[in-house]
């Protein structure tokens, strides 16, 4: 019985304070839209977090399981005229099997050929989506998404759709924490920090790894369904290298293998997208060099370097005393 | 997000000039897209094994390889604006990429050495973006168009068929460069360097030799090759600034079917994928790009490390 309350317990500050401070986000951005963004390039991000930030493997070709849930969702909902739910499920599901396939073969190969594996795989769907223009629309993009309703509410609302997709953040950055503290993030921690040493003392890598890109396939293709909802149109773009190349510059930017940022990864994009597209048409030029300069001086990303300089400035006030008392030596 | 390149069907379709045409199937037209396949070839076998020296020697991954290959592109096409002189800007275009690529090597990709093996990774794709950004600024948004030169226009004579001479000079230029880059590897002291760099780094270093000097020399030369590429291909496909990202993945390809590190792995895979592109072409145009992933894909399957790689 006092499972539940374990579980909580072991969820630290980082999370609940969180939930406060998404809550009020439509209202101090420039736009509600822009908020919803977040949440979805956060979750697509949160995802990649996963399997980059903890298990230590550099997926290129994310955008796959993006694009997975965004036309999943959007087929079943326009050519079968499915209910929201199943749609979803069915995009998430699509991701699933997606990630299982190319996982499965791509993880045949490690470290850098894994990376290039999954984008040739994203590549082939881009291209599938791109030619089979009677059944996804081309490069039209798939059109025709209907408005969604939930329990009466009507998500075309900017602000409905907005807290429609905070539920399904807050649940998946849960579901994110108890994974990363129950054994199964201890073994991808391990398979991340010495691979043949967690081979070594029985772990499976192969499947610890697989399973870990599946979980990650989740978020990305809950975040291409939910991107597909509040689009109301699935653009062939999201198969894109350039998708690849986003959720890649959210996560460094924000810092891989801690909680916010992908969060703040996502606000920085998105601002940095708005801000700069005002001045310039130029947008890919900034986004390159700000990766860039980020992987060449700060590679911890904003908020590893927050989290560090707070471990640091705890480890120097308890170091204090201690030198005080060794200092007779 | 907004990207300019909207619209533009992204792949090289226009590289074959048979494809999408209903011609009756002949030994000749056959024997005809075996020999463009042989030109394409020539093409992926420079790609990827500029990707695959670099790799072997020095573990990275040069994501921004198919921005230099647009990048020599434009190079060739810009200096022969201003020379006029088809040879020679086939030289200098290639060269002065390649001192960019050393230049890139020198300020971003030398700092990241011994940090996390992804990082040269991501340096490589921002590049890209900067890269494929500048030249949108500097030539607009469109494509240029290359053309022929005089010498090498028309169709040459081999015997049994009359084939286009400029594919034909392709597939020369393409086993020329092979020739010279193997007898640099095998045959020169700095190519011993690098074949003893590609087994074991510290042991060449603890020898007293500068290896650092030599992994700048090997990615300039890469990027030369990838510049080399581009430059050849200008005057049958013309110019947009996003050519090298199709171009990218498709060397990686040839490299992973090939084996990472291995040159004459990029050789036989380059060819292989070449023809095999020319072929399905004949056959059903629309699956020729999706083709060369399936075959990836059963080359990952039956094999551990690709054709000729090891372990």
């Amino acid at each position: 019985m006092n499972r539940p309350t374990e579980i909580s317990q072991k969820l630290d500050w980082q999370f609940w304070i969180s939930i406060p401070i998404l809550a009020i986000l439509p209202f101090v951005f420039p736009y509600t839209a822009l908020a919803t963004n977040v949440l979805i390039f956060g979750l697509f991000a949160t995802g990649f977090n996963i399997l980059l930030g903890y298990t230590g493997q550099l997926s290129f070709g994310h955008a796959s399981f993006y694009g997975l849930g965004a036309y999943g969702t959007g087929l079943l909902l326009v050519k079968l005229k499915a209910p929201l739910w199943l749609g979803m499920l069915g995009g998430v599901g699509a991701a699933v099997l997606g990630g299982l396939i190319i996982g499965y073969l791509a993880l045949k190969r490690s470290d850098v050929y894994f990376s290039l594996l999954t984008l040739a795989f994203s590549q082939v769907l881009y291209f599938l989506a791109f030619q089979w223009r009677g059944f996804t629309g081309g490069d039209d993009g798939l059109r025709g998404v209907p408005v969604a309703h939930v329990f009466g509410l009507d998500l075309s609302e900017p602000l409905n759709m907005y807290y429609f997709c905070f539920v399904f953040f807050i649940i998946m950055s849960y579901f994110a924490r108890i994974l990363l503290r129950a054994p199964f993030g201890k073994a991808i921690r391990a398979v991340k920090e010495n691979e043949d040493r967690a081979i070594t003392i029985g772990f499976n890598a192969q499947r610890v790894k697989l399973i870990s890109f599946i979980i990650s396939g989740i978020y990305g293709g809950l975040a291409g369904s939910l991107f597909c909802l509040h689009l109301r149109f699935v653009p062939v773009d999201v198969f894109h290298w350039m998708t690849n190349g986003e959720v890649v510059f959210i996560s460094i930017i924000g810092g891989v293998g801690t909680y916010f940022g992908p969060i703040v990864g996502a606000i920085v994009f998105l601002l940095l997208h708005d801000i700069v597209q005002l001045i310039m048409t130029r947008w890919e030029l900034v986004v390159g060099g700000v990766l860039v300069l980020f992987i060449l001086f700060f590679n911890r990303g904003i908020v590893g370097y927050i989290e560090g300089a707070i471990t640091s400035y705890r480890e120097r006030k308890a170091l204090i005393p201690q030198s005080g008392q060794t200092g007779g030596r | 997000m907004n990207r300019p390149e909207r619209g533009r069907s992204p792949f090289p379709a226009d590289l074959e000039i048979l494809s999408g045409e209903v011609i009756p199937i002949s030994t000749e037209v056959l024997l005809l897209q075996l020999f463009i396949g042989l030109s394409l070839g020539s093409i992926y076998v420079m790609m990827a094994s500029g990707l695959s020296l670099i790799f072997g020697l020095m573990r990275v991954v040069n994501f921004a390889h198919g921005s230099f290959y647009m990048l020599g592109a434009y190079a060739f096409v810009f200096t022969l604006s201003l020379l006029g002189n088809f040879w020679i800007c086939l030289i200098i275009g290639p060269i002065i990429v390649g001192l960019l690529g050393i230049f890139v090597e020198w300020s971003g990709i030398r700092p990241l050495y011994g940090t996390e093996e992804y990082n040269p990774l991501l340096l490589t794709l921002g590049l890209n973006y900067i890269f494929v950004d500048i030249i949108r600024i500097l030539f607009g948004l469109g494509g240029i168009g290359s053309s022929v030169p005089e010498a090498l226009d028309g169709m040459v004579n081999l015997g049994f068929m009359m084939f286009p001479k400029y594919r034909f000079f392709m597939i020369v230029a393409g086993a020329v460069v092979v020739i010279l880059v193997w007898l640099f590897i095998n045959k020169t002291n700095i190519g011993m360097v690098v074949r003893a760099g590609t087994k074991d780094n510290e042991m060449v270093q603890m020898l007293g030799i500068n290896i650092k000097l030599v992994w700048r020399l090997i990615f300039g030369l890469g990027i030369a090759l990838a510049a080399l590429s581009g430059a050849l291909i200008a005057p049958i496909t013309g110019l947009v600034p996003e050519m090298g990202m199709f171009m990218v993945i498709e060397a990686f390809v040839v490299v992973v079917i090939g084996g990472m590190g291995s040159f004459m792995g990029s050789i036989v895979a380059g060819i292989l994928v070449g023809e095999v592109i020319a072929i399905t072409n004949l056959f059903f145009a629309q699956a020729g790009t999706v083709v060369i992933f399936v075959l990836m894909v059963i080359v990952l399957l039956a094999t551990k490390a690709g054709l000729f790689g090891e372990g």
